[in-house]
């Protein structure tokens, strides 16, 4: 009779010959058309409504895959942030902080259907703005935004149930600042928690792409939410400073790179201000020679290329295990070959714009010290568009743990590879970083599954998949990734205190 | 004659040993009436990193201990303070503690021990849970203890704060470095031995004696120290804390300064929550 242990375990020495179509039939251009209704201007949203800079300044909004101007974005200043901050508090005072979470619920509600009404025009508009590709935005981050809003909708008239034996109450207003790499998306989990939980909100875009974040603003006024609920300043690091450090805030909570916040940590040092930080990682994607290989370079493709590589929890360092290293290598190297790199809004693109010219410096910057300092480069032939700021899939081999490119976020589609032999070696690798925001895990063994996501430092684990999220699912980091939760319950302590 | 007692070198509990500071130096105490009453050793920058690393070679091992283990341990320490609870309420007394508040303090000392030592096996059941995402995956969030924390202890009381901060981190499996009360650390210094003898081993629990001023810094900026839980700082010494930490992106609890720690309501969940980090897995159902 068979048994298990008599079950053949060799590999094939050679991998199956693989079907490579290159540029054998070209891809007419498919680009999603849908009208993103974008204003030639966007006022700053106080007080529920759409006001000018007292400034009087705006500033261009690009579109990354071509350099074309969308928009103007006003540039709010300090007057402005006090403003923004003046009708939070009063908001807090008079209406919003005397609801019943039951009614702040509803508001919550409709703001979550009245975005899925305007899904398409939304996605659209986020890829315009920050150059990921549409069938990201369409697929990932208008609907994702949208499930946060209706998730938490149902925390807000069940809070007594957040925190166990304790009573809570809001803090207030909250000061929020997001990064441009989900720009719809971390605006729905900053605000989202914050207003379940009853408090206000002044909320500063990041610079580049602002303009999802003022098209929120029409759907907030449209679901009748109160005035000074929601106020959205925009503008760069002086108005984002600004936001941070005001007094009325009583907490702030930032997402974007563990350098800035750091500087922010430092500024609030004298205040007793709550902080939430999000910040960077350099997260490692970890595959055992036992684990499905060819999902397993889906996965790793997903990991590091989603968003061209602009996620904080980005699976930028693979770890591969060496009897299978070369076989995932060469299959990874197949696989670039066929993305499709170019105009964000075509539906077939697979890699999309980098979203400044700022950040095409960085990752080229770096990239050029990977090949410095002795790691292998591989990239695909592919055609960039001429216009816009557009970077190669990347992939480094031969990388070893004191590399640039091995303990620094680049935040770009770049991937370092490095391999282990044994478990204790994959862990102690994962681990030796100041990061530690998230890991992957492939291997086809439930109980070495387990035994990972134990024993690496990071805030969340995943087996077998890669870059899922989900508004249940607590998301955040461990160590100079941050502190606090965003989604799940855990998520809503970040936003309450006890009392 | 009378007889002439032998009086006790007071060392400071390390790495699971009594230890002198590094430096050599020491500082006087004196009891109420003005007498002299100890040399305390005077740590010193090196001694904290030192019980750190004792605190960091301690973690994993104690962290990997079951709860319900945790849970005895704790409760052990509570055990022998209670034994030598009239020596410690005397030690108390000898150094200007009146006694009724004293007892009551020392009596609180025991029973919050024993509060948090029945937490051990519960806070999982109740900080972490299932997460129903909206794809195949049996997708859990748990907690983990953070690492190494720094507890400074406020100056007065000398003993019950410094163990309400001791037991809520350690019961998770973190590991600690204490500052004990600058004034009166004689009872921290007592509090040492009953470490030394509940089964707890060797460098989970850390008390360093010394001056805050030559300390707080480096409680501030020692990137090992994943954590800092403080009562009693003053201002300046918050700032401080909050911009050390700042450099490694450290997470810093204060305790309010209006707490009552005599009171059940200093007890709670929520001071077991802030020295844990939550993990999310993502495992997938199927095949």
């Amino acid at each position: 009779m068979p048994t298990l242990a008599e079950k053949k375990t060799t590999r094939p020495s050679r991998p199956a010959p693989e079907l490579i179509f290159g540029d054998l039939w070209e891809f007419d251009p498919a680009p999603e058309t849908a009208d993103p209704k974008l204003k030639p201007r966007y006022d700053l949203f106080i007080d529920g409504k759409f006001v000018a800079p007292k400034s009087g300044k705006y500033f261009d909004s690009i579109n990354p895959a071509n350099e074309q101007k969308l928009a103007e974005i006003a540039l709010a200043g300090r007057d402005d942030v006090d403003a923004a901050y003046a009708a939070a508090q009063r908001a807090f005072e008079t209406t919003w902080g005397k609801l019943p979470g039951r009614e702040r619920a509803k508001y919550l509600y409709r703001i979550a259907r009245l975005l899925q009404d305007r899904a398409r025009e939304f996605a659209v508009a986020e890829t315009l703005d920050g150059g990921k590709p549409i069938k990201e935005s369409r697929d990932f981050d208008v609907p994702m935004a949208a499930a946060h809003f209706f998730y938490h909708a149902g925390w807000a008239d069940k809070l007594e149930y957040v925190a166990p034996g304790r009573r809570i109450a809001p803090l207030g207003v909250v000061g929020q600042v997001i990064p441009w790499n989900f720009p719809l998306l971390m605006l729905a989990w900053k605000i989202a928690p914050a207003l379940a939980m009853g408090n206000c909100v002044v909320l500063k875009p990041a610079e580049t792409t602002s303009i999802t974040c003022l098209k929120l603003a029409e759907i907030l006024r449209d679901a009748g939410l109160p005035p000074g609920v929601v106020n959205f300043v925009t503008g760069a690091g002086e108005t984002g400073a600004a936001v941070m450090s005001h007094p009325i805030a009583a907490k702030v909570a930032f997402t974007g790179s563990t350098e800035v916040g750091k500087i922010i940590m430092r500024s609030l040092a004298g205040t007793e201000k709550k902080m939430t930080m999000e910040l960077g990682g350099k997260a490692a994607n970890i595959v055992f020679d036992d684990a499905p290989i060819d999902q397993a370079v889906e996965g790793i493709i997903n990991g590091i290329f989603f968003n061209q590589g602009h996620v904080c929890c980005a699976g930028s360092r693979l770890l591969v295990h060496e009897p299978v290293a070369e076989q995932v290598l060469a299959k990874l190297k197949n696989r670039i070959k066929v993305l499709r790199v170019g105009d964000p809004i075509d539906k077939n693109t697979d890699v999309g714009a980098i979203n400044s010219r700022e950040q095409l410096n960085k990752i080229t910057a770096m990239v050029a010290s990977g090949v410095k300092e002795g790691a292998e480069l591989f990239q695909p032939a592919c055609k960039l568009p001429s216009k816009g700021f557009y970077f190669r899939p990347t992939i480094f081999s031969g990388v070893s743990m004191s590399h640039r490119i091995a303990r620094e976020e680049i935040f770009g589609p770049v991937l370092s590879i490095l391999t282990f032999r044994t478990v204790d070696e994959a862990i102690e690798k994962a681990n030796n970083t100041a990061y530690g925001l998230s890991a992957g895990v492939w291997t086809d063994k439930g109980s070495r599954i387990l035994k990972m996501s134990t024993e690496l430092k990071a805030g969340v684990v995943w087996a077998n998949t890669y870059n899922k999220f989900d508004p249940t699912s607590p998301f955040g980091g461990y160590k100079e990734s941050g502190f606090g939760r965003e989604g799940g319950r855990q998520g809503l302590l970040d936003y309450c205190k006890l009392v | 004659m009378s007889r002439l007692p032998i009086t006790k070198t007071p060392k400071p509990y390390v790495g699971g040993a009594f230890i002198r500071s590094e430096s050599g130096r020491t500082f006087p105490i004196k009891d109420e009436a003005g007498n002299f009453f100890a040399n305390i050793p005077q740590c010193t920058r090196k001694d904290l990193r030192n019980a750190v690393e004792a605190a960091a070679k301690a973690g994993p091992g104690w962290a990997k201990r079951t709860a319900y283990n945790r849970g005895q341990i704790l409760y052990r320490l509570g055990e022998m303070l209670e034994a030598r609870r009239k020596e410690m309420i005397d030690v108390h007394v000898t150094l200007g503690g009146p006694k009724a508040l004293v007892t009551k303090a020392v009596d609180t000392a025991v029973d919050r021990l024993i509060y948090y030592a029945g937490w051990a096996d519960k806070y999982e059941q109740l900080l972490g849970n299932v997460n129903p995402v909206a794809a195949p995956y049996f997708n859990f969030t748990v907690t983990e203890p953070m690492g190494v924390v720094g507890l400074i202890a406020p100056d007065r009381p000398p003993l019950l704060p410094l163990i309400s901060l001791i037991a809520p981190a350690i019961v998770s499996g973190n590991t600690v470095v204490a500052l004990a009360s600058e004034s009166v650390p004689y009872p921290a210094i007592l509090f040492g031995e009953m470490l030394a003898t509940s089964d707890l081993p060797g460098g989970v629990v850390n008390i360093l004696t010394g001056f805050r001023k030559e300390l707080v810094p480096t409680f501030a900026t020692h990137t090992h120290l994943r954590a800092i839980s403080a009562a009693g700082v003053s201002a300046e010494e918050r700032r401080a804390l909050r911009l050390g930490a700042a450099e490694s992106v450290k997470r810093v609890r204060f305790a309010d300064s209006e707490t009552n720690w005599l009171a059940e309501s200093s007890q709670n969940l929520d001071a077991i929550r802030d020295t844990l980090e939550f993990k999310t897995t993502w495992h997938p159902i199927g095949a």
